[in-house]
């Protein structure tokens, strides 16, 4: 059968499957909504958190983005793992405690202010909108690039699968389509990991892969028989030397940035709405707290595999198509040029593909429909004075991998489903955050806080229907500032919420002067320095003017220090939290106080699992 | 010990058991995988150099470790302080 059938089999499938386990899993009252009545169980919970965590971006772009990176690209692993330990230690367990729905709920309540709960969901809609517009675009990527429907009609397609499991089921059909979800994106991730592993190191775990020696049948592939038998990073390292690259296992970029880009990545983690509702689902403290490690151990499945594949894919790349003449171009390379993630333009006239650091061409392909004297795609780009003559996307590494690895049409198949499953999952997440801010946050907890459950639910139904369709929209117009403002959504979390949780939760006597001028000092200073790189002055954005050397991406950082900082010394010269305010913090920190006779579980829980 | 003071010990351990894992958290991600990482590059081991397997793998699955270390005393904790849930 045909890559497309496969593919329309699959998609369908999988989708069947998201719409099937929704109907079953239906949400009827606002707990079920929220927080899946708060009864999944802590292994289930933490594949839920892998996919809804493990964005389009983590599947399609993150093995290709380190690729080319080197060891600089170590930082998206680190800082986007880091995170969850931060989670089990900090958050999760104390949050899960309080037994409320949303993260503005406790901050509005921690601190005692409506204020404070209005600043937290107005950023905790900020955030999930500028990060659901890139999973909707890339829905309808995966559809045009696989199935060759226009992009408009893929985010359309996504747009009512979402529609119907997330306004229908809530935070219970969410889950467990996103255990669905993430069973199917780890699957199509490392099939095609494992053979390329085997296939030029015999090594079935790509993980240890990368770091081995290079089997014959590997030599035999890279079109090199002098590569046999040494490690692939040292052969790799040569290669780039030759090119004129840096060594692909050193870094380019200050550590001065590359720390703060961690921090602000582990704590914006952290932050994220997202993922701390999460670990509202479970019954118990303690499974907030195993969940958190479930959550990680299946994230680093995908993510100790990632760098496997970038190391496999370039390694590959080089040796067979550098240097080569176009007639002998692997067959995966031909299919890709009308994708506009590849293209060739040749320079000197000699016919080989030649390969190096510079840019090939300003901007991306744009394919004149015509072909050139060998059979390759012509672009209309400026063409660039610079001796490289190959564009490569960053996301050809993982999309071409099966194809690469000569594996049978269903895998390319299957890698479609998957990068579906990871954007359909994470847009879920944040499509149930913004619906809790809007019904729960504004609506019952600011404008009317009178409404039934049953106005609350219809709420919350309308919220999340009203984000599908403004997802949407950005999915079909996306606004040129999405890509420029991901770093944002992760700073802004590490400048807000994190440090009001972690104060309202370890230290009793921050109080709501404390939190209100950090948050706002934390979030202004965040704002402020990534909108003046980014928008107002981007010819600015280099290493020279940046403060202390911290990107636009590592200065939510700062804004958290400030925050901290701002929170600590104001909360010491102004009146404590009242007392009933300091019991509550108190009462947080125990699972259960046994002798104030409380519930063996500690909190609403109709059953555990 | 009254069962306050009881309370406020078992907080005390957790906060002297988040310390000392966050600064394991710290060292190798931080230290190993950013700080030192060129000079640790110099040891191989396979054919990794050292500061990049910490950065790339190592720092990752020590996360994962932390958090199971984390859980399995805390659940001991909870017992021996008769805070666990049932």
């Amino acid at each position: 059968m045909s890559i497309a059938t496969w593919t329309w089999i699959l998609v369908g499938v999988t989708f069947a499957i998201y719409i099937i386990v929704a109907i079953r899993a239906r949400a009827v009252s606002t707990g079920a909504f929220y927080t899946a009545e708060r009864t999944i169980h802590p292994v289930l919970n933490g594949m839920a958190t892998g996919a809804d965590w493990m964005s389009a971006a983590s599947f399609i772009s993150m093995a290709g983005v380190i690729s080319f990176m080197g060891r600089d690209g170590s930082i998206y692993l680190m800082g986007w793992t880091g995170g969850y330990v931060l989670l089990a230690m900090l958050l999760a367990p104390y949050l899960r405690k309080y037994g409320k729905f949303t993260v503005p709920e406790f901050i509005g309540d921690r601190y005692y202010s409506q204020s404070a709960r209005i600043i937290s969901l107005i950023c905790a809609i900020f955030i999930s909108f500028t990060y659901v517009a890139g999973q909707m675009r890339g829905v309808g990527v995966v559809f045009s690039r696989f199935l060759n429907v226009p992009i408009n009609t893929g985010v359309v397609i996504g747009m009512c699968i979402v529609f119907i499991y997330a306004v229908l089921g809530g935070m219970k059909g969410v889950t467990y389509t996103q255990v669905a979800q993430y069973c199917i994106l780890i699957i199509a991730y490392m099939i095609p990991a494992i053979y390329i592993s085997i296939m030029l190191t015999n090594n079935p775990i790509p993980a240890f892969g990368f770091g081995s020696t290079i089997s014959p049948g590997g030599a035999e592939i890279l079109q090199d028989p002098s590569t046999q038998g040494r490690y692939l990073l040292d052969v790799l390292n040569g290669i780039h030397k030759d090119l004129g690259f840096s060594e692909y296992t050193s870094g380019v970029r200050p550590k001065i940035d590359l720390f703060f880009i961690v921090i602000a990545l582990m704590v914006g983690t952290a932050g994220l709405p997202h993922v701390i509702i999460r670990f509202f689902t479970v019954p118990r403290i303690r499974d907030a707290r195993a969940s958190a490690g479930w959550a990680l151990f299946f994230i680093i499945l995908l993510y100790t595999a990632a760098p496997a594949v970038a190391v496999f894919a370039r390694t590959n790349f080089i040796k067979t198509v550098h240097n080569v003449h176009y007639e002998h171009a692997p067959q995966w390379f031909k299919n890709w040029e009308s994708t506009g993630l590849i293209a060739w333009i040749d320079k000197n006239g000699d016919g080989m593909m030649q390969y190096g650091p510079g840019k090939a061409i300003t901007g991306k392909p744009k394919y004149t429909g015509k072909t050139g004297n060998l059979g390759q795609a012509l672009v209309s780009n400026l063409v660039t004075t610079d001796p490289n003559e190959l564009y490569v996307d960053r996301d050809i590494m993982v999309l071409a991998n099966p194809e690469i690895a000569r594996l049978p049409n269903w895998v390319i198949a299957l890698v479609a489903a998957g990068g579906l499953a990871a954007a359909l999952s994470t847009a879920a997440g944040l499509l149930l955050v913004i619906s809790a801010s809007i019904s729960h946050d504004l609506m019952k907890g600011v404008l009317m806080p009178s409404m039934s459950e049953k106005g609350e639910l219809m709420w919350a139904r309308c919220g999340a229907a009203g984000a599908v369709v403004i997802a949407g929209l950005f999915g079909i117009f996306p606004p040129g500032f999405v890509a420029q403002v991901v770093a944002f959504a992760f700073g802004l979390a590490a400048a807000s919420f994190f440090p009001a949780i972690i104060m309202g939760i370890f230290s009793k006597k921050t109080n709501v002067y404390g939190a209100m001028t950090g948050m706002i000092a934390g979030i202004g200073f965040t704002t402020a320095y990534i909108v003046y790189f980014k928008f107002i002055n981007p010819g600015a954005n280099r290493p020279a003017n940046w403060w202390f050397g911290i990107s636009p991406e590592g200065i939510g950082a700062v804004g958290m220090i400030i925050n901290f900082a701002l929170m600590h010394v104001v909360s010491k010269v102004t009146p404590e939290p009242p007392q009933k305010i300091q019991d509550l913090v108190e009462k947080l920190r125990y699972p259960v106080e046994r002798v104030a006779g409380e519930k063996k579980i500690s909190t609403d829980a109709r059953k555990p699992y | 010990m009254t069962r306050k003071e009881e309370l406020q010990a078992y907080w005390k351990q957790n906060v002297t058991y988040i310390t000392i894992l966050l600064m394991i958290w710290f060292a190798v991600s931080y230290l190993c995988g950013i700080v030192f990482v060129d000079q640790l590059d110099n040891i191989k081991i396979f054919g990794f150099p050292l500061g990049f397997w910490f950065a790339n793998q190592g720092a990752e699955v020590i996360f994962c470790l932390l958090i199971v270390v984390y859980v399995r005393l805390m659940n001991k904790l909870d017992r021996k302080y008769d805070v666990y849930e049932d």
